[in-house]
């Protein structure tokens, strides 16, 4: 495998999904869900509240396993190979930002980020020292450094996690509603730090929002998934669904207008 | 993938800037990242300008900022001027998002070490809580009389259902130890009496031995561990989920809603297991002594109904349901106490099993020195 960071832009997706049907025992979550996360992208999963997006990162990620179809990473079966293999790309590749942050609540936030790295890196404690103030730096919270998550606010204690999930320079960053929850200030600067880091590293984004001026500044493809249907209704970036997708229900999400569930048929 | 080159910067005077020029690869997790000295920068005038050369830079992450920031302070503090724009884009950038100076970390107050301050304070704190905890005995007591004329804010699913989680499923763990105990007795006590041919009082053993403290004390030790945590457990992850703060704003008491209920089920189950210890206790001790002994059945049992009279099982089952309203209030109250995160779930758990078990033998104590005392 070549550096990912010098592929170029037709190369086959970084991820594809083909086909997955997501669903916890009988309830099924999503069916025939397709989609393709082009390397250095920011792959925005939009829909409503309960669609499943949160349920498809988690399905990414490693953590539920499709009922049916496949998932390709790189070109890898991702849910074919063994656990070993999964816990190998997770911890090489992925960096993931929970929607609660999911902070280790007994460790300060210093060592919730500097904890993948002594686990996972050669490096001394000096230079992990000095890498959790620089994640911390990047997100504005190396103040916090010594501080425990119960004592963070639901903003701060946000953008502790990304910390966290930049602590081994992932290639590919999951983000679970990133700025929900934080002010509109906080939340551009956050804006800011993806594209800059999707820029500088070479990673690639797949974010899950529902935050449309997060969505509209950031994302350069997407899909919009559906509850009642359980599947994709809409394939593009949040502007050109905004702009051009015919389907109702995209066009009220997108314009916040108002929307009756199942008033009308589906395009 | 190509070999790493290692990271290499030199900092170059001109006539009217400074030039920081690097070089190699800039990786982080390569452990090579050098610090940017602090001072580096003391010759150069304040308000000069430094500036970026990378036209030998190669791979580079986080690493490459990680030194960038360090010189950025740097510089920031001896009053120069940044020009980024030799920098990549995305670093200047990145850069950007960091700021000039560490404010220093919240850093956890060590105070000094002053025992009499500490122990003083230690006492007043235990002082509060003794009166909290009769506080929050008072409040539920009035919630428990107020419950019979049915005007307490307590569902009776709820008390129905901390009763089957305190009582018919903990019959097997409570039937099991108090087996254990009343065998383990009778054996103690076949060795001892045999010596003397008093083998069939060993019936009397086991009997008051059970009745009057193991069995109340067994079935109170494990419903600490086993109910009393799980109390605390649960009230503390309500805290922590801000779930009593809602509860509260809705306008339901704490105490009556959830308190009220769990204390409740203790007082009624734990008095009914403390019966049903007794009784299997002595099967234990039956058991054994009719195995190792020359006792026939009916010869025991007629001296454990000797000697057992009624008041020894009012003794125990008045001291049983001390402990159960003590366990119960004890345990809510330390899950009320607990902090927010998981860690403080743990430790409120664990607390409530120690104060328990530690108050119900120092209980069962007090209750000596007053049956003593009284002559029962």
């Amino acid at each position: 495998m070549s550096d990912p960071r010098l592929a170029s832009a037709d190369d086959p997706p970084l991820i594809a999904l083909r086909d997955i049907t997501l669903a916890f025992g009988p309830k099924v979550i999503q069916r025939d869900l397709s989609l393709d996360v082009r390397r250095g992208t920011i792959f925005a999963v939009m829909g409503g509240s309960g669609c499943g997006k949160s349920t498809v990162l988690k399905a990414m990620i490693g953590l539920l396993r499709p009922r049916e179809g496949r998932f390709l990473m790189d070109g890898e079966d991702y849910w074919g190979g063994s656990e070993q293999r999964r816990t190998e790309i997770g911890r090489q590749r992925f960096g993931v930002l929970f929607q609660n942050a999911a902070l280790w609540s007994a460790m300060t936030v210093g060592m919730n980020v500097a904890l993948p790295m002594q686990m996972f890196t050669a490096l001394d404690a000096p230079s992990i020292r000095r890498l959790v103030m620089l994640k911390l730096g990047l997100v504005g919270m190396e103040h916090a450094i010594d501080q425990l998550p119960s004592e963070l606010s639901g903003g701060m204690r946000k953008r502790a996690g990304l910390a966290r999930a930049l602590a081994l320079d992932p290639d590919i960053l999951f983000l679970d509603e990133p700025s929900a929850g934080l002010d509109p200030i906080t939340a551009s600067r956050l804006d800011d730090l993806i594209v800059n880091l999707r820029d500088g590293l070479g990673a690639t984004v797949v974010i899950v929002s529902h935050e449309l001026p997060s969505l509209f500044a950031i994302a350069d493809d997407g899909v919009f998934l559906d509850a009642q249907t359980k599947t994709v209704i809409a394939h593009g970036s949040p502007s050109v669904l905004r702009d051009s997708c015919p389907d109702p229900q995209v066009q009220a999400f997108m314009q916040r207008k108002h929307y009756d569930v199942g008033a009308e048929g589906k395009v | 993938m190509a070999a790493e080159a290692h990271p290499t910067w030199r900092l170059i005077y001109t006539t009217n800037r400074d030039v920081l020029s690097l070089g190699g690869d800039w990786i982080a997790q390569s452990g090579s990242i050098p610090q940017f000295p602090p001072d580096c920068l003391a010759e150069s005038a304040a308000g000069r300008t430094i500036a970026f050369d990378t036209a030998g830079l190669g791979r580079w992450d986080t690493g490459l900022i990680e030194f960038l920031w360090d010189a950025k302070r740097t510089a920031a503090s001896a009053g120069l001027r940044i020009d980024g724009s030799g920098l990549p884009d995305s670093a200047r950038k990145l850069l950007g998002l960091l700021p000039d100076k560490l404010t220093a970390p919240g850093s956890a107050l060590r105070r000094r070490f002053r025992p009499l301050y500490e122990l003083g304070g230690k006492t007043l704190s235990t002082l509060a809580e003794l009166g909290a905890l009769a506080e929050l005995l008072a409040v539920t007591t009035r919630g428990a009389a107020r419950s019979l004329t049915a005007r307490a804010r307590m569902r009776a699913v709820d008390l129905l259902a901390n009763i089957r989680d305190a009582g018919p499923q903990a019959l097997v763990i409570v039937g099991v130890v108090n087996f254990l105990v009343g065998a383990i007795l009778a054996f103690v006590g076949a060795v001892q009496l045999r010596k003397f041919a008093a083998d069939i009082f060993v019936a009397d053993l086991v009997g008051i031995a059970v009745v009057r403290e193991m069995a109340a004390v067994m079935t109170a030790i494990i419903m600490s561990g086993r109910t009393g945590a799980a109390y605390a457990a649960r009230i503390a992850t309500m805290r922590g989920n801000e779930e009593l703060d809602a509860l509260s704003v809705v306008g339901i008491p704490v105490t009556d809603y959830i308190v009220l209920p769990s204390v409740l089920a203790l007082a009624v189950t734990m008095p009914l297991l403390y019966l049903y210890g007794c009784f299997v206790g002595m099967i234990g001790g039956f058991a054994v002594a009719c195995a190792m002994l020359d006792i026939t059945a009916l010869g025991y049992l007629h001296q454990t109904l000797a000697a057992v009279p009624l008041d020894q099982f009012a003794f125990g089952f008045v001291k049983t349901v001390a402990f159960a309203v003590m366990i119960g209030v004890t345990s809510c109250r330390i899950g009320l106490l607990a902090g927010r995160s998981a860690a403080d779930v743990g430790l409120a758990a664990t607390k409530a099993v120690v104060v328990g078990i530690v108050g119900v033998i120092a209980m069962d104590a007090v209750f000596a020195v007053i049956a003593d005392v009284v002559g029962i």
